[in-house]
């Protein structure tokens, strides 16, 4: 046998995101709104639990799940949002949200299985279903919904005939939030379709306008729900790699199986950092939030002012302004070039993209400032 | 002056935010921004404006030290009196009155060690209520006002990433 890469894996295309990210790490003096990171640290107190954590010596694996404490604050945490999940079998500590959503479509996706992702999202989706065996049912959102996932959009896109529906909301890359009316409707749309959910709610906590809903709460979705989230954008943590699903025990144990013979136990040192952070880092989260919130105020403020269509983001860190330029590719590459900023074009987070660029605010305001102003040079 | 404090913690953060990007930040039209400051300037909440300055990395004639003060009080002086001689001289930089070991906390610049310590021993250790002063010199300066005194540029990570 040769190491040719197998079919599965060589079908898959490189992230489309990485050829841009090469022409700008080849530029200096580059502001790069093109982040999908915050641009804060850990809170020092949950850096200072991992070092005391170091220091006395705890290196070795943990339980498989993870750390029950951890678990434990993971599960009361989730009350905040109406979730109410045993710690025991229900929630499962992962390196990083990403692996969660991995194993959830590594533990329910049979070949053949389509899995409908709603689109743009984050650049994992895809590749997962495809890793996975299942065949991805492309549902892209609309810029007149605010890129809300619809039942207009399920329908358009043959959603009735999916097994499961993977989105992101608060939604990367474009900001949009959905609300509790908005969730029902999808809710009762895969009800009725028998279709279950990976609900990727990894910014729940960067929301900025009214609450954040998760879609488990709401009548006869808990049992149908795998929820995802994790310490790397409320917490700033995204290096320490320690994310989580909550769901029913069936699920768990099944994402567990995969769990423990891949990855054993996500991080030890991660999640004495999450332990505390939970415990003693809300204030933090609420200044980084607040922080987040007047960033975007201001990012689409400046839009608006140099006439840049952008629909108001309510969530995560990112604006998605329509390019004013024909091709945002081009566009992006043209204001890279001149100006040194670089944002991300849409079709970089799968379909319904074209034509917008990412702007991640997850950036001091001092270089958003100068950023705003470069751009405003280039389109005018 | 409903938005006084989002706009000065704004201003804290930043003094030299322009009233459009104050606006900007928060929300509010310039109008109220531009009439919330002046109320607040009028009112004496903000006193002034000021930079923060690494005065280290520009000359070596600047000496800051923060000077313990103990002063006796008696009947027909009170704290606000000695206040009102310490504050008056140029050399003192800040002047608060504090709980603990002592009363008053001072903070005097001079440009050299020699200069502070005859500013101290001629014109604050003889007033008639002050009992004893310490005096510390600024070392080093690492933080100050909110700002960390480094090259600010610790920004690691990828400069795309998904």
């Amino acid at each position: 046998m040769s190491l040719e890469p197998s079919e599965r894996v060589a079908h898959v295309p490189p992230s489309g995101i990485r050829r841009f990210f090469e022409l700008a790490e080849e530029m200096d003096d580059v502001i790069s709104l093109g982040v999908g990171e915050p641009d804060f640290s850990a809170p020092w107190s949950a850096r200072e639990a991992a070092i005391a954590a170091l220091e006395r010596g705890q290196t070795s694996y943990t339980a498989n799940r993870g750390k029950r404490e951890l678990r434990e604050e993971i599960a009361a945490d989730a009350r905040r949002w109406n979730l109410e999940y045993d710690p025991d079998d229900e929630v499962l500590v992962t390196a990083g949200a990403s692996e969660a959503i991995d194993l959830a479509f590594r533990a329910l996706v049979d070949p053949g299985d389509t899995v409908a992702v709603a689109q743009p999202c984050y650049v994992s989706y895809t590749p997962g279903v495809t890793f996975s065996g299942g065949e991805v049912l492309d549902v892209p959102t609309r810029v007149e919904d605010e890129f809300t996932l619809t039942p207009e959009v399920l329908r358009a896109a043959g959603a009735e005939a999916a097994d499961l529906l993977v989105y992101c909301y608060p939604n990367n890359p474009t900001g949009a939030t959905m609300d509790r009316a908005e969730l029902a409707e999808v809710a009762a749309f895969c009800r009725e379709h028998d279709i279950a959910v990976l609900s990727d709610e990894i910014y729940a906590d960067l929301t900025y306008e009214g609450e954040h809903v998760s879609i488990a709460e709401l009548d006869g979705m808990r049992e149908r729900t795998v929820v995802f989230n994790g310490f790397s954008k409320a917490y700033a943590m995204t290096g320490l790699r320690l994310g989580y699903a909550m769901g029913p025990k069936e699920v768990i144990t099944a994402m567990n199986r995969i769990h423990q013979y891949t990855m054993l136990s996500a991080p030890t040192t991660a999640q004495n950092a999450g332990i505390e952070a939970i415990r003693n880092c809300r204030e933090d989260v609420e200044e980084m939030r607040s922080q987040y919130d007047r960033r975007r105020n201001f990012v689409l403020s400046r839009f608006e002012e140099m006439g840049i269509d952008c629909f108001e983001a309510t969530g995560a860190f990112y604006v998605f302004p329509e390019c004013p330029g024909e091709d945002a590719a081009q566009f992006a590459e043209d204001l890279l070039e001149a100006e040194s900023v670089a944002m991300v074009p849409g079709d970089a987070f799968g379909v319904g993209a074209d034509g917008h660029l990412r702007a991640s605010y997850a950036t001091g305001l001092d270089e958003l400032r100068e950023a705003m102003d470069r751009l405003e040079r280039f389109v005018s | 002056m409903e938005h006084a404090d989002e706009l000065l913690e704004l201003l804290c953060e930043n003094a030299r935010y322009s009233t459009a990007d104050l606006a900007r930040l928060s929300g509010l039209p310039e109008a109220t921004v531009e009439e919330t400051i002046a109320e607040l300037e009028a009112e004496g909440i903000i006193q002034g404006y000021t930079a923060v300055v690494d005065w280290d990395a520009v000359s070596d004639d600047r000496i800051q030290a923060h000077v313990e003060l103990n002063v006796t009080l008696d009947r027909e002086t009170s704290y606000r009196d000695v206040a009102e001689r310490v504050a008056g001289f140029r050399e003192v930089q800040g002047l608060r009155l504090v709980s603990g070991d002592y009363d008053f906390a001072l903070e005097v610049e001079g440009q050299n060690m020699r200069e502070v310590s005859r500013f101290i021993s001629d014109k604050i250790a003889p007033l008639p209520e002050i009992t004893q002063t310490v005096t510390h010199y600024i070392m080093e300066t690492y933080k100050q006002s909110g700002h960390r005194f480094d090259d600010g540029d610790d920004d690691d990570r990828l400069s795309v990433t998904p």
